[in-house]
């Protein structure tokens, strides 16, 4: 079940790097994922926007190895492919930071960082790692990207929320990822950390990457996008380029269009239900 | 337009804290370890008049060396997050596979040790794969192995031998051979020292330059810290646990063949409640119980901790059963230190 042996016609100019063309993925018969299409290009950053439950996790597993589609067609580079293990991916060039997965807490900054793709030294018995490269590039490339660690030795769990998520960007870039997969990046984060790392972000798309940003936050979507994916349920409820939707009109459709609307209408006229306490105040005897 | 404002990179991050040297030594695994093997030691000089003869240092560590040699892939399989109860056990079942193999179908006991070695690792191999097929507990899987191996045993050995015990193999070719690698010792001055303590030191040095200077180190790390992290990173989950229940049967395969070789024959009943104590000095060394934390060297001091409890309570002349208390009340102290570390790792996750 790896990729299709045919030499794929190469497009240089306008092949996506990675392209969804209505993948599906069931679960027994739960669709958790149906007909959806999204392109990521070098250089761009493709949003996917949805809800709890909209299946913005399914398509990331998808895209990161970690779940195979059941139906679509999922192109790397202009030929189709169906990824056999995250390392798969990874050697396609396609790095996934997950919100919470992205690390193992208990273990050293630059352990985490060359975590699955160690350099090392030496052959036979006395292969070793290269503890003192590993080391400097995990000191260098996390300066760059304005963390200024002075012990790299410590626990990556010590670090802020952000960081961390930098940490792995960092990590995705210096690996030569060609598409980015962002989860959720900035869902647990304060302002000025969220800001932090959307910079870092656009910094990855500046650097040529291809981006693939997951979130439920339309503003900051619509801050560093090219392109819109909106999924409801399942299913695809919009795709929009940058020129052709406005934040107003994403946050409405994000938020539900006119299910909002209705949502709105319903809370102002609804009579309270008689269990919620349709008794007048103060009358709370069970 | 929530966070468009002004992204701010700091050059340093002033929050975090400079560690010191004390801090640092605080956050060695092995620290808990050390500081009850002083004390321990301490307490039997006092208390143990014969404590600090030389001749007794052999004694102390040969005890060691017979739980080290396990205790030290114990604790990185621990690191790696799993557990293996069949351990103990394992040890039995590799000395009377080695014993009856030769016994019965050869007349070299070499032929037997090697049977043996390919049996043990099947046994580990079993464990690894039920484990990573199943998904299911390393503690249920290895539960089931552990009263498997401790049935077979007594179940086989009775079959052939007729008694719980295998016949004596002292008068087989190449015992003599085989007692030299496996149940030999070395007398310098008062001391005696057992080849056992060599094999322990090995397998100590091995582990730990596996641990912390290799890719395969790096991943035992991170399949017990955050198995999933690890293997979205390409990190070979399965792989590592495999090994790391091979490394057990292999030191299983010493112990066994150590058994064997210093009485030349074997009770099939032995064995059984060892896996806990390995476990122990695994923990004692600093191994999180939880997985992804702890050290080679760790294991090896609580080792040595066990040894010089278990002499040092027959060289004070008290009754043996007070053993056990003394093992408990270090496991419990132990762990309790381990889990401050612990919390102050992850202090702000």
């Amino acid at each position: 079940m790896t990729a299709t042996q045919a030499p794929a016609p190469r497009d240089p100019a306008g092949a996506a790097l990675v392209e969804l063309d209505g993948v599906s993925k069931y679960y027994g018969n739960i669709k958790a994922l149906e007909d959806v299409s999204l392109e990521v290009h070098a250089g761009e950053i493709s949003c996917v926007l949805g809800d709890n439950g909209a299946g913005k996790s399914t398509l990331i597993k998808i895209i990161a190895g970690l779940h195979r589609h059941d139906a679509g067609t999922f192109l790397i580079e202009g030929e189709e492919t169906t990824l056999a293990n995250p390392r798969d991916a990874l050697d396609r060039g396609i790095a996934t930071v997950y919100q919470d997965l992205a690390v193992v807490p208990l273990m050293p900054v630059w352990r985490n960082f060359f975590l699955g793709s160690e350099p090392t030294k030496g052959s036979g018995p006395f292969r070793r790692l290269d503890v003192r490269q590993m080391r400097e590039t995990t000191r260098a490339e996390l300066l760059r990207m304005g963390i200024d660690l002075r012990d790299v030795d410590q626990p990556i769990g010590t670090l802020s929320g952000g960081e961390r998520q930098c940490v792995a960007i960092a990590r995705a870039v210096y690996f030569g990822a060609k598409v980015l997969v962002l989860d959720e990046p900035t869902a647990a984060l304060g302002v000025k950390q969220s800001g932090v790392v959307l910079k870092y972000v656009a910094a990855a798309r500046d650097a040529g990457l291809g981006v693939v940003l997951i979130t439920h936050n339309p503003h900051h979507a619509y801050l560093v996008g090219d392109r819109f994916v909106l999924l409801k349920r399942g299913a695809m409820s919009g795709s929009h380029t940058k020129d052709d939707v406005t934040l107003d009109e994403l946050t409405r459709q994000m938020a539900g269009g006119s299910e909002l609307e209705e949502l709105s209408h319903e809370l102002e006229r609804a009579p309270a239900p008689g269990h919620l306490g349709g008794r007048p105040a103060g009358d709370d005897t069970p | 337009m929530t966070a468009a404002g002004q992204p701010v990179a700091p050059r340093t991050d002033e929050r975090l804290l400079r560690t010191s040297p004390l801090r640092k030594l605080l956050g060695r695994p092995e620290l808990g370890s050390v500081v009850g093997a002083v004390a321990v030691f301490l307490f039997f000089a006092i208390f143990a008049d014969s404590f600090l003869q030389a001749s007794s240092l052999g004694t102390v560590l040969y005890a060691a060396s017979t739980i080290g040699i396990m205790a030290a892939p114990v604790a990185l399989l621990m690191i790696g997050g799993e557990f293996d109860l069949s351990a103990g056990v394992m040890v039995t079942s590799s000395a009377l596979i080695s014993s009856m193999f030769s016994y019965q179908m050869t007349a070299n006991v070499w032929v037997g040790v090697f049977v043996s070695l390919l049996v043990t690792l099947g046994f580990g191999a079993f464990n690894g794969f039920m484990l990573t097929r199943t998904k299911l507990p390393s503690f249920i899987i290895t539960l089931g192995t552990f009263l498997m191996l401790t049935g077979l045993n007594l179940g086989f050995t009775k079959l052939i031998s007729g008694t719980v015990s295998t016949k004596a193999i002292g008068d087989m070719e190449g015992f003599e051979s085989a007692r030299k690698v496996f149940a030999s010792y070395l007398t310098i001055g008062e001391v005696e020292l057992k080849v056992t303590i060599l094999w322990w030191a090995a397998l100590v040095a091995i582990a730990t330059w596996i641990l912390i200077r290799t890719r395969f180190g790096n991943w035992i790390f991170a399949v017990g810290g955050e198995a999933d992290a690890a293997r979205a990173v390409g990190v070979p989950v399965i792989r590592t646990r495999i090994g790391l229940y091979l490394g057990v049967a292999f030191a299983a395969w010493v112990s066994g063949q150590h058994l064997l070789f210093s009485y030349d024959v074997v009770q099939s009943g032995e064995g059984v409640g060892n896996e806990l104590i390995y476990i122990i000095a695994a923990v004692i060394g600093g191994c999180l119980i939880t997985g992804g934390y702890g050290s080679a060297i760790g294991s090896a001091v609580g080792a040595i901790i066990f040894g010089m409890t278990s002499k040092g309570i027959v060289y004070a002349e008290w009754n043996p059963d007070w053993f056990k208390f003394f093992l408990g009340a270090m496991l419990l102290l132990a762990t309790l230190l381990n889990a401050w570390v612990r919390k102050r790792a992850e202090a702000t996750k």
